[in-house]
């Protein structure tokens, strides 16, 4: 381990809101019990039609996979637990969009606890291919919040990379599953660094983590004996946990505006992923629960679970001890980048790091957004450096291109304008909604450039089909008034020749008889 | 749970108001105020109260005619502030009528009419001070002779005879004078600053006698509203920088010829109100961090030049509405570089 204190490069802006962490943090993680029943997203990437491998009524055992996996781009999702399909169709899961997803549901069979894993691999022996393999085959995405296949991020990232960083920052209030994870098992989030830096080739693993974490901090310290791993201890401050700027906090590189990190050499994980990792190389073990924390001044007994994909929200909620008269929101994720839940029943899923019942009284529903005063708070806080009062403008006018020249591109929705915004207006709401008109604007000029293209190349077919048939028949024309000509020409003479020789017949025949009637006179 | 449509991130709030900030303001201005009634008397007094009502109020008919909800926006405290400074603005001897007109330009024609808060190009505490100094320069340039050039301040009894009809009042003309900053400027080229400073009666220690105090109770409300994060330093400073180095530059080591000390120009006239509590309204200022720095030079830029070689007295509202004027151009040309794109 290397001991050298690093250099640190400092966040712009950025904010302290109240960490909420302790509560959660009281004791183990627990595991919550099998529910009677489990929906199991098998939503694809770029939502592609997942190809299902089981039917409604099929027995499945635990670790069975559920999708074939669309070549290499799509993402594995397996039974959490034993039982029986008794369901397949669209339910609502945590999204943003708030749009159901197809998901299987199983019936659960406590009674079946066998678990089908896949066989262990040698991982220091294992080769970067079988590795990759074997990630995919766990269907392992990114637990950090994405979501996006582990598997393509390291294809994206083979030879590119010579810095791996691990984000264990965590940098959102309530949010406690790393840390929970990393004072628990940090040795195996070490073998998972391990088998990433044995695939990237990377040169050096920065782990990040925020200074209010000492207990994870020492657990990880603990571990990481190789000379690559460096665990870097940062100030506690929203939104350092988010990729780019955790990458620019520890390397000092600014991810240029619209690559990615692997571009400039950096691949980014989260420390759930290197855990899942580590398991399903070292144990075989798919990837069918994650920890997640359970918190908010709604439960009697906030908690981190290690939970099974697909278990509804409701049933943490029971296990915390709710009390749904306190209840006022529901939200997945944390207070300022998390959403909130229609209602109990929605699943958890491979990217729900955080549950928090919320009373009036912990986060109050905001009061009515008053005018902008262009105070600048917002301008002082934000972590990419943009203008939110002006943008605020350009998304409420719905001038697209000039929110476009302020880069509203560049924003990354981590709400901290609005969280300190003194009129409670709900920027980031504005800021989405404009990054969707201006979606919807570019697809429309595609559409229109693509109709555009289209037509001409029409226009072109036409003119050209045009050219050729005129061509035809003007040779064709031609052709007539050549050959009729030719064609009456030699039927004009054989006519002549005929009737000359016709007419010359009768002058002869006439001269007979004149020479008969001569004759006979 | 409530049954109201999902709300979007983020779910927590800081819990500042803009009434809050508004309060900080008014709370900042409690030291130089204290120091301009001790000064300048009751008058002083009578301009705060009688302005905050008329602009409550005022506020309050506009909003109505508008159709819109008047409480929340008294609430907000953005009209008591308005005429917090511009009351503070005003001569002490100012009768009702001129406080009304002011108020009138100020938050029905400078904010109301634009659109409320907000949405206002121009500082309205501003507008409504410049709309009376050029429609009456007479009330607006007879200010009372401060307290240590005189020993007889308005009374009560007094201020409100002045307050409801000042030409009513016999021998008013014993109580006012010109203000320092003035009195300095109609003697230049006569005397060398140190003589003046001795002979004329308005001339305090460093700066004009009682206008020294109250800038220090402006500087220190300013001190506490940076402190408090209410403002930030970016305007204040370029304002006090750039209008010190000036005057530095043409202080000519004091000659009759000397268009005043730092120390007269930083602590005379409006200099620590204006920098501290008006060029930083945040609506009608410029909002980039560089941008206010432009902005802030700007307007210290043009304090002097009115000062030194201009027709008034003092060109805090001048420097400010002439510096609203650019504000939005100097947004757009001073927009910071996003985090991830070329240098």
């Amino acid at each position: 381990m290397n001991n050298a204190l690093p250099k640190l490069w400092s966040l712009p802006g950025g904010i302290h809101p109240p960490e909420n962490k302790s509560q959660s943090l009281n004791g183990p993680i627990r595991m919550a019990a099998l529910p009677p029943q489990l929906t199991v997203p098998v939503t694809q990437p770029d939502y592609a039609t997942p190809q299902l491998c089981v039917q409604v009524g099929d027995r499945v055992h635990k670790g069975q996979a559920l999708v074939r996996a669309a070549q290499s781009s799509g993402l594995l999702a397996h039974a959490p637990a034993a039982g029986v399909v008794s369901a397949i169709a669209g339910y609502p899961v945590p999204n943003a969009s708030g749009l159901p997803e197809l998901c299987v549901v199983i019936d659960t069979d406590p009674t079946d606890t066998r678990w089908a894993k896949l066989k262990a691999l040698d991982y220091p022996g294992a080769g970067i291919d079988t590795l990759i393999e074997r990630i995919a085959d766990a269907g392992i995405s990114g637990l950090g919040g994405a979501g996006f296949p582990t598997q393509l991020k390291l294809h994206s990232a083979l030879q590119q990379v010579d810095t791996l960083v691990l984000n264990a920052a965590e940098c959102e209030p309530f949010i406690t599953a790393d840390t929970a994870l990393l004072c628990e098992r940090a040795a195996e989030v070490v073998t998972g660094c391990m088998i990433l830096l044995q695939i990237t080739v990377a040169a050096r693993c920065l782990i990040g983590i925020e200074d209010n974490k000492p207990q994870a901090i020492a657990a990880l310290q603990q571990h990481c004996s190789d000379a690559r791993l460096q665990v870097v201890v940062i100030p506690a401050r929203y939104p350092s946990g988010a990729e780019n700027q955790l990458i620019h906090i520890l390397t000092g590189k600014e991810i240029p505006s619209g690559t990615l990190a692997v571009h400039s050499g950096i691949l980014c994980h989260n420390v759930g992923t290197a855990y899942a990792i580590a398991r399903a190389v070292v144990h075989g073990e798919q990837l069918l629960s994650r920890i997640t924390t359970v918190s908010g001044a709604a439960l009697r007994e906030p908690a981190n679970y290690e939970v099974l994909t697909g278990t509804p929200v409701a049933a943490l909620l029971q296990h915390s001890g709710v009390d749904h008269t306190q209840l006022s929101r529901l939200l997945c994720g944390g207070p300022l980048m998390g959403i909130e839940l229609p209602h109990a029943q929605l699943p958890v899923t491979k990217t729900t790091n955080c549950v928090v019942a919320t009373t009036e009284a912990e986060l109050p529903s905001p009061p009515p957004a008053q005018a902008c005063i262009r105070c600048g708070l917002c301008v002082d806080v934000c972590p990419v450096q943009l203008l939110p009062q002006q943008l605020y403008w350009f998304a409420r006018s719905k001038e697209y291109t000039k929110a476009q020249a302020h880069n509203l591109q560049d924003c990354i929705e981590c709400g901290a304008c609005a969280y300190v915004c003194p009129s409670h207006i709900p920027l980031v709401q504005y800021y989405r909604n404009a990054k969707a008109g201006i979606r919807e604007q570019s697809d429309k000029h595609q559409r229109a450039d693509y109709a555009k293209q289209r037509f001409e190349v029409h226009q072109q077919r036409v003119a050209l089909v045009q050219a050729q048939n005129d061509q035809r028949r003007a040779e064709r024309a031609a052709a007539v008034k050549a050959q009729p000509a030719a064609a009456a020409g030699t039927s004009a003479q054989d006519a002549i020749t005929a009737a000359l020789a016709r007419v010359q017949a009768k002058k002869a025949a006439q001269s007979i008889d004149a020479g008969k009637q001569d004759d006979s006179k | 749970m409530n049954n109201a449509a999902p709300t979007s991130s983020p779910h927590s709030h800081q819990g500042h108001s803009v009434s809050q900030l508004m309060l900080h303001v008014l709370l900042a201005c409690v030291p130089g105020t204290a120091a301009l009634v001790f000064f300048f008397g009751f008058g002083v007094l009578f301009n705060l109260v009688s302005l905050v009502l008329m602009a409550l109020l005022s506020e309050a008919a506009v909003l109505r005619l508008r159709r819109r909800a008047v409480m929340p926006a008294l609430r907000d405290l953005s009209a008591t502030v308005t005429a917090v400074l511009l009351a503070l603005a005003l001569p002490p001897t100012a009768p009702w009528w001129l406080g009304l007109i002011a108020i009138f330009f100020a938050i029905v024609v400078g904010k109301q009419l634009y659109g409320g808060l907000g949405y206002n190009p121009f500082n309205p505490a501003m507008v409504g001070y410049v709309v009376v100094l050029i429609s009456f320069p007479v009330q607006m340039t007879r200010w009372l002779l401060p307290q240590g050039a005189t020993d007889a301040l308005p009374g009560f009894s007094e201020a409100v005879t002045i307050f409801f009809d000042g030409e009513l009042l016999q021998g008013i003309d014993a109580f006012t004078g010109a203000t320092a900053l003035d009195s300095f400027r109609q003697q230049q080229g006569a005397q060398l600053v140190s003589e003046f400073r001795q002979s004329s009666p308005v001339m305090g220690q460093w700066s004009g006698l009682g206008w020294e105090w109250i800038n220090v109770g402006f500087l220190f409300g300013g001190l506490y509203l940076l402190y408090k994060r209410i403002i930030r330093w970016h305007i204040p400073a370029t304002v006090l920088l750039t209008l010190g180095l000036l005057a530095l530059l043409f202080h000519d080591g004091g000659s009759s010829a000397s268009h005043g000390s730092p120390l007269m120009h930083l602590f005379g006239g409006a200099t620590m109100l204006g920098a501290f509590f008006i060029a930083t309204d945040p609506v009608t200022a410029a909002t980039t961090p560089r941008g206010q720095l432009v902005y802030g030079a700007l307007i210290g830029i043009v304090i002097y030049v009115i000062r030194a070689f201009g027709n008034y007295p003092d060109g805090v509202a001048f420097a400010v509405l002439l510096a609203n004027f650019a504000a939005p151009l100097i947004d757009t040309c001073t927009q910071p570089r996003t985090f991830g794109h070329a240098k």
